[in-house]
């Protein structure tokens, strides 16, 4: 009798704008034992994805990401009030698109009135790897935001930091595989560490892009719980850049 | 079908509610209007994160909007005890800004527009600046003459009708915005950012009896130009300190601040004139200065021309004046925005 009420079935969309794509995704979501008897389902939850779009282009996410969304809905023939909730990924990513994706969520969740569930971007590559494996994307100055899993659960990270940084923190860690879009960008520094892959497995591992709707899979039993949200906080892993002045000089206006 | 919203709807019996949504800078502005009449005007403001760097930070400006922007709005909503579904039309400062501020506003406009299946207006800024006025004062008399100032911008713009037909640029700063020159002298004289409000302040305590330079006074343009004027405030302060001799704060802050509101009440003035236009209209955060607004209104009573300037809440950039604008296409039966409309932070008019 106690905590919110459980739902069999949600109906999600899913969107993520840290790295150069803009991924959305209407996504069906259950209890992967379905209701039997008394309990409504436990634990895994299972997917099937409705409608999906991703446009690779890093300088167009605020153009792009709200008609891709209506673009989803449409082709799906779903009206924004029939989704239960808002899934997006808060990065880490370069700002400017991630701040997109989050305030959209964000507004889109709030117009509805339906929860919105933040997860870690890199997790919707990660979760889908199985071993250890660190997941690494472009942070751009040189450097590439990165996770590490363990059986698809993340065990490190989110982190920021120079390549070869990154390699030998990876060594120490006895992680052997890297995937994600960061790894062609630094196929020299990455390609020391044994079955590293930077676009040549399976699954969303392939494209080296995260798929929103194994975010909304990430999402789902919180979303079938009934749980609320915590607050869409962006992960930026990096302060603003901004020097403050020196004490005033009489000439130096 | 490009514009996605399809569904829009305007509901029988009311007038359409606006939701505007202002990002172009530091404040996070949320503004209800229906038919002329400003129901609420939410800010969010991050001025004081920037105060230790003596100007805005885009970055730190951009992540104070994504974590204001639902709050503001919820805030706007609750105020009058209107619902999401009771929102019309959203409209949406689209430009020009900071292009990561302004993104924020453009993504969360877009967002609510589709969500409620009503239609996206995107507005240009200073537009929406002069469109504020009407909230007071009713609707502008076609053409007029509006004088913008702020930290961002110094413009004189001919308008012919705000809702319709753009905005004509007639003159601009060549170099620093009005407010951005308050800010540096500001600094100069130990006081804090914004500079505007200190200044002014100081500035009653004191007699404009330096003579500093006014830019562009006489060259016939419609153009500002204030570089100048800051650097020979320098030049002056540092000669003092240079002296051994105290600085007169007072005196230096009216002597800049009459310099100042010399040139651009001389020049809109002479902007009217030229264009046989009878109404002033003065906005931006600079508009909230008394001594401009008292020698503008001295200067229009003496020509004939009719000033108008919004009360200083409704000056600075908010949520109201994207509204206003927004309710006035609305009413005009201007074309809504796709949602593909992109942020235009160097946007012109
Ligand atoms: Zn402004």
């Amino acid at each position: 009798m106690c905590g919110p009420a459980r739902l069999s079935n949600v109906l999600l969309i899913a969107i993520d704008t840290a790295t150069p794509a803009c991924s959305v995704a209407l996504v069906d979501v259950d209890w992967e034992q379905p209701a039997a008897g008394t309990a409504t389902g436990t634990g895994a939850v299972r997917t099937m994805s409705r409608a999906s779009r991703r446009v690779i282009d890093p300088r167009r996410h605020a153009e792009l990401l709200v008609p891709l969304v209506r673009d989803v809905l449409d082709e799906a023939t779903t009206r924004p009030a029939d989704l239960d909730a808002v899934v997006v990924g808060l990065g880490p990513g370069p700002f400017t698109s991630l701040r997109v994706g989050v305030v959209t969520a964000g507004a889109f969740a709030d117009a509805l009135g339906r929860p919105a569930y933040g997860v870690c971007s890199l997790d919707g590559v990660g979760a889908d790897t199985s071993g250890r494996v660190a997941v690494v994307t472009d942070a751009r100055r040189r450097e590439v935001y990165w996770a590490v899993y363990a059986e698809g659960e993340r065990v490190a990270g989110p982190f920021v930091g120079r390549p070869q940084a990154v390699v030998d923190e990876l060594r120490e860690m006895s992680v052997a595989q890297v995937v994600g879009p960061g790894v062609v960008l630094y196929p020299d520094v990455f390609a020391g560490l044994t079955g590293s892959s930077p676009g040549t497995g399976a699954g969303p591992i392939d494209s080296g892009y995260l798929d929103p709707v194994t975010l909304a899979r990430l999402a789902g039993s919180d979303a079938l719980a009934g749980r609320p949200p915590a607050p869409l906080v962006p992960l930026y892993l990096r302060r603003p850049d901004a020097a403050e002045p020196h004490l005033p000089k009489a000439v130096a206006v | 079908m490009t514009a996605g919203v399809g569904a829009c709807r305007v509901r029988a019996g009311s007038a359409p509610l606006v939701l505007g949504i202002e990002t172009s800078c530091d404040e996070t502005g949320v503004g209800l209007v229906r038919d002329g009449v400003l129901l609420a005007d939410t800010l969010a403001s991050s001025v004081d994160e920037h105060a230790r760097y003596g100007g805005v930070i885009p970055e730190i400006a951009a992540r104070a909007h994504v974590e204001a922007m639902v709050p503001t709005v919820e805030r706007a909503l609750s105020q009058v005890g209107l619902r999401h579904r009771d929102v019309d039309a959203v409209a949406v400062t689209v430009g020009p800004g900071l292009a990561g501020a302004l993104m924020v506003g453009v993504a969360a406009a877009k967002a609510y527009a589709l969500a409620l299946g009503v239609p996206l207006y995107g507005v240009h800024h200073l537009a929406a600046h002069i469109a504020v006025d009407t909230l007071e004062h009713g609707p502008l008399p076609g053409p007029s003459m509006a004088l913008l100032v702020s930290g961002g911008h110094s413009s004189l713009l001919l308008v012919p009708d705000l809702a319709t037909s753009d905005v004509v640029p007639l003159g601009a700063t060549v170099d620093d915005a009005a407010g951005e020159a308050y800010d540096k002298v500001a600094r100069l004289l130990g006081m804090p950012f914004p500079g505007g409000p200190p200044i002014d302040r100081a500035a009653r305590d004191g007699s404009p009896t330096i003579a500093f330079p006014r830019a562009k006074a006489t060259d016939g343009t419609f153009d500002f130009s204030f570089s100048g004027l800051k650097t020979a405030v320098a030049r002056w302060v540092e000669a003092r300190h240079r002296a051994g001799e105290p600085v007169p704060t007072a005196d230096v802050a009216a002597s800049f601040q009459e310099a100042v509101v010399d040139v651009l009440t001389a020049k809109s003035v002479a902007a009217c004139r030229a264009h046989g236009v009878d109404t002033l209209v003065i906005g931006g955060g600079v508009a909230a200065n008394s001594r401009l607004r008292a020698l503008a209104a001295t200067r229009c009573e003496a020509a004939g021309i009719t000033l108008r300037v919004p009360r200083p809440g409704l000056c600075t950039d908010n949520g109201a004046m994207v509204a206003a604008l927004g309710s006035l296409q609305v009413a005009a039966g201007v074309v809504p925005s796709p949602l593909e409309i992109p942020a235009s932070s160097a946007l012109s008019l």
